[in-house]
């Protein structure tokens, strides 16, 4: 949905229930300037969460849509459909467009920007003008980008190994290069202004235990954006080095080394996974006790989790080298620590599912996709510990099963947690209530379209086959078909959402200031809110979560 | 060709390891499903048994709940750790072969994989091996990462330019298996595959010494065609550049620009492999010397000489393949690519 073009001034205009709105017109974040350039110029956090929610929903189409391409090519055996050289394009886009321009800026940009100052009480982020600069450093490595794509693709993978990359590949890898380098610094600049509001921005009572587990992990991934991002940022630069001035750094005909790029891609590029992943736990934190009515279950675990997983994933980037001539004592180390994600992995579901018991239970749209990702997060976590398996990563590296595995995880996880966000705080952000049996019909469509494509992929890779491979032999037909088949309904799941969302935004019913019941405290200011989003400074005399329905306390002064 | 099924559902395995990795895998699966499972029914009963509005015991137990969170922290870990030791075990054995395996060297190349046997034979992109014979596969690459996958062995392993990798394994199942590249390397990625054909020590005797490297020579001669480029121009794929066909050429005049004329047969293609620049065709541009700029054809249906010299590149086992296909090379969509 183009959110940005369509929600600002025309929504009072056009809306039913609001007469005469020149001379009625409400003064929330949304309607209280309506030129273009006060939506381009803005300093305000909500509205620039807002920018990035219309960018990055139309990045998703582009990376959906160049999914589409790959299952509809995949759909027969002997690459009948494209040629190999389209269908490479095809997936590197959407690798490409998914990752760095959707997935990484997903939540933090949308849900982050737009609610850490509501949930900590504060009147924006620390530094608002740092804010919009980072969406216009965004916006500028996604032309970059997008010019790669116009030109005529790119065919490296979105792994950009050397020297394939630097010397092999005659398509346009600088232009996507410098994009995706470019668009680092937008999160370095959006995690570094996160950290910073949230240790001064603080409301008075806000202490660091009453956060909510949103800000928690929306904390551990400004750490990651801060500390891997530079690594990525300085590779990129060597390789588009390497490519356009034949400095040697990669490539074995110029004196380097190509598994050290490996090296440094997966230091960021492991830590990545969390920065898509942690902040879809804080929304999950967020939606399972709402919709339980009770206390999140072990609040200081679910806490230390987030920091624990920020941590480990630091040292497990090695498990994506164990057949690529790493020693072996270095894979059985990286074997070893990737089998301690398990630990805060556990933490975290183990403690939404207790949170669960004995609450009081609405099955509505968001708690739909909570429960959804719950399941569908255990199962990649699990199959990650397959693929850290050194024995059985001999077997299934590079096939069909990390294909899967990933998809598991970031779509499972991370696309899940947005939508379920989405609507939840949809309300908030537009004022205006979804239509909730749509909602249901879409996660539904949503849960499974996405296991029916995915699924299926963990056989083939256990099989044998590998992935980015444009024609295959055709024994995999018929899994692969299921797999497209699949793909046509999780099609539909993604489509519902863009339909009814947006029209809910003139004709859904006004929202409350608290449709839900939640707490936390972008929950007491209007929805939307008002440009300052407080009256006042909020005082928070209170634990977080505080629901009907208590849990038990977890250890905090016994232990 | 192969005898599997349209839905296999479990992949064959070819020896000991991929036997235990499969048991791996197996005992893996079952403990995931014993982590998971409660979680999803618990998620699922909760969900229903203490919907809004049910009537159900909503008191809570004031008991702290420290040692649950231990528990469930760490009880699944140690549990995982034991597929760790096992997997790493098995993993570091595949990686130390016994010093009576036969060394096969491999070299992987945009997009062909080339096997040479200890007895000096060489195929290309299939490879045959004895059984019960423990196998080292030492490999490197000529150009992109690329990486050998022999899934019915539960192998893979990077092929690295400028550095050499091994993996080694004892079959025990005769049988005609997939082989892959596994490491995304450019457009034909998906084509550089084969078979791995495990035979008796005896077949595979009878094997090297009856030509059997012989047999797919023509396949072979075309895959080296593509790779070393010559599709590029000769077939017209390349935009820009113009060379002349080669289909039919075996046998045929051709007109030098000296005035003589020459049959092409093997020597004389061989030759002009390696040398491009001698014998220059009566069409070729003149004096320009060879190798410059786009190589546009230079009037009246001529071709300019921008081909580069072979010698040094083309090792003389596919010299001889590549010669042996244009011989055959009769008809443009015999073997072409897709």
């Amino acid at each position: 949905m183009s959110s940005a073009g369509t929600l600002h001034g025309d929504a009072a205009a056009r809306d039913p229930h609001t007469p005469l709105p020149t001379l009625d017109r409400p003064d929330d974040y949304l309607h209280a300037q309506s030129t273009l350039r006060s939506w381009f110029l803005t300093t305000d956090h909500k509205r620039i969460a807002l920018l990035y929610l219309a960018s990055i929903t139309a990045f998703f189409v582009i990376g959906a849509v160049a999914a589409g391409f790959v299952r509809l090519a995949l759909v027969v055996p002997d690459g009948a459909i494209m040629t190999n050289d389209t269908y490479n394009k095809a997936f590197t886009i959407h690798g490409v467009v998914m990752v760095w321009f959707f997935l990484i800026p997903s939540i933090p940009a949308t849900f982050g920007n737009f609610l850490i100052p509501l949930m900590i009480g504060a009147k924006d982020l620390a530094f608002p003008k740092l804010n919009l600069t980072s969406w216009y450093i965004f916006m500028t490595g996604a032309l970059f980008t997008l010019v790669a794509v116009v030109l005529g693709g790119v065919d490296t993978g979105w792994t950009f190994y050397a020297p394939l990359s630097t010397a092999f590949s005659n398509t346009w890898v600088l232009p996507a290069l410098i994009g995706v380098t470019i668009v680092g610094f937008s999160s370095i600049l959006t995690g570094l202004n996160f950290v910073v509001t949230i240790h001064t921005m603080r409301a008075p009572g806000m202490t660091w235990f009453r956060l909510p587990i949103f800000v928690w992990t929306h904390y551990a991934t400004s750490l990651i954006f801060l500390l891997a991002t530079p690594v990525i940022t300085l590779a990129l630069i060597l390789l588009i080095a390497e490519r356009a001035f034949h400095v040697g750094v990669f490539d074995p005909a110029y004196g380097g080394d190509p598994v050290l790029f490996q090296h440094l891609f997966w230091f960021y590029s492991h830590p990545a996974v969390y920065i898509m992943v942690l902040p879809g736990m804080g929304v999950i934190s967020e939606i399972v006790p709402a919709f339980a009515q009770k206390k999140l279950f072990g609040y200081r675990f679910v806490a230390y989790a987030a920091i624990g997983l920020a941590s480990v994933t630091f040292f497990v980037w090695g498990h994506h080298m164990f057949v690529n001539g790493q020693s072996d004592l270095a894979s059985l180390a990286f074997s070893a620590l990737s089998f301690a994600v398990a630990v805060p992995s556990a933490v975290k579901v183990y403690n939404w599912t207790a949170t669960i018991h004995k609450g009081s239970l609405r099955l509505d749209t968001p708690m739909l996709y909570a429960m959804g990702y719950i399941g569908l997060f255990v199962l990649g976590g699990l199959t990650g510990l397959y693929l850290a398996t050194l024995a059985i990563n001999q077997h299934i590296h590079a096939t069909y099963f990390v294909v899967a595995h990933f998809h598991y995880i970031m779509v499972g996880g991370t696309v899940l947690a947005f939508l379920g966000g989405l609507h939840f705080w949809w309300p908030k952000i537009t004022g205006r209530m979804y239509s909730e049996p749509w909602g249901r019909i879409s996660a539904l469509f949503i849960f499974i379209g996405f296991n029916v494509t995915f699924f299926p992929q963990f056989i083939l890779g256990y099989l044998g086959m590998p992935r980015r491979y444009a024609t295959y032999p055709p024994e995999f037909q018929l899994l692969n078909v299921l797999s497209s088949a699949g793909s046509t309904i999780l099609a539909a799941g993604y489509l519902f959402p863009m339909v009814y969302l947006v029209y809910s935004l003139w004709f859904g019913r006004r929202a409350s200031a608290n449709p839900w019941d939640a707490k936390g405290l972008e929950w007491e200011t209007a929805s939307p809110p008002p440009p300052h989003n407080f009256a006042g400074v909020p005082q928070v005399p209170k634990v977080p979560y505080d629901y009907p329905i208590q849990a038990p306390e977890t250890g905090s002064h016994h232990t | 060709m192969k005898a599997q099924s349209a839905l296999a559902l479990w992949p064959p395995a070819a020896s000991a390891t991929a036997v235990e990795t499969d048991h791996i895998i197996l005992g893996f699966t079952v403990l995931t499903l014993l982590l998971t499972v409660p979680v999803f029914l618990a998620i699922t009963y909760f969900a229903l048994r203490y919907r809004q509005g049910e009537q159900a015991d909503r008191s809570t137990d004031e008991r702290r709940s420290f040692l649950i969170e231990i528990s469930w922290m760490l009880i699944p870990y140690v549990l995982t750790l034991f597929f760790f030791g096992w997997g790493a075990k098995l993993f570091i054995a595949s990686r130390h072969p016994p010093p009576d395996a036969m060394v096969v060297e491999a070299v992987g190349r945009q997009w062909m994989w080339k096997f040479q046997h200890p007895t000096g034979q060489s195929e290309i992109n299939d490879l045959h091996l004895p059984v019960d014979q423990p196998v080292r596969i030492r490999i490197t690459s000529q150009d992109v990462i690329h990486a050998l996958y022999l899934p019915a062995l539960r192998l893979q392993i990077a092929a690295l330019p400028d550095r050499t990798t091994e993996i080694w394994f004892k079959a025990d199942r005769t049988g005609t298996y997939r082989l892959y590249c596994s490491e995304y390397c450019g457009t034909d990625h998906s084509v550089m595959d084969g078979n791995l054909t495990l035979m008796t020590q005896a077949e595979y005797q009878e094997w090297l010494t009856h030509g059997g490297a012989q047999q797919s020579n023509l396949a072979a001669g075309r895959v080296i065609y593509e790779s070393y480029g010559c599709a590029g121009c000769h077939d017209g794929a390349v935009v820009g550049v113009k060379a002349p066909s080669l289909v039919g050429l075996y046998g045929r005049p051709v007109h030098l620009a000296d005035g003589r004329t020459l049959t092409a047969d093997a020597d004389y293609i061989r030759a002009k492999i390696l040398n491009p620049n001698e014998n220059r065709l009566a069409g070729d541009g003149e004096g320009e010397g060879g190798g410059q700029g786009g190589g546009k054809g230079s009037g009246k249906g001529g071709y300019k000489q921008v081909m580069p010299s072979f010698r040094g590149v083309i090792p003389a086992d596919d010299l001889d393949r590549l010669v042996g296909y244009l011989k055959a090379y009769d008809r443009v969509a015999e073997g072409a690519p897709r």
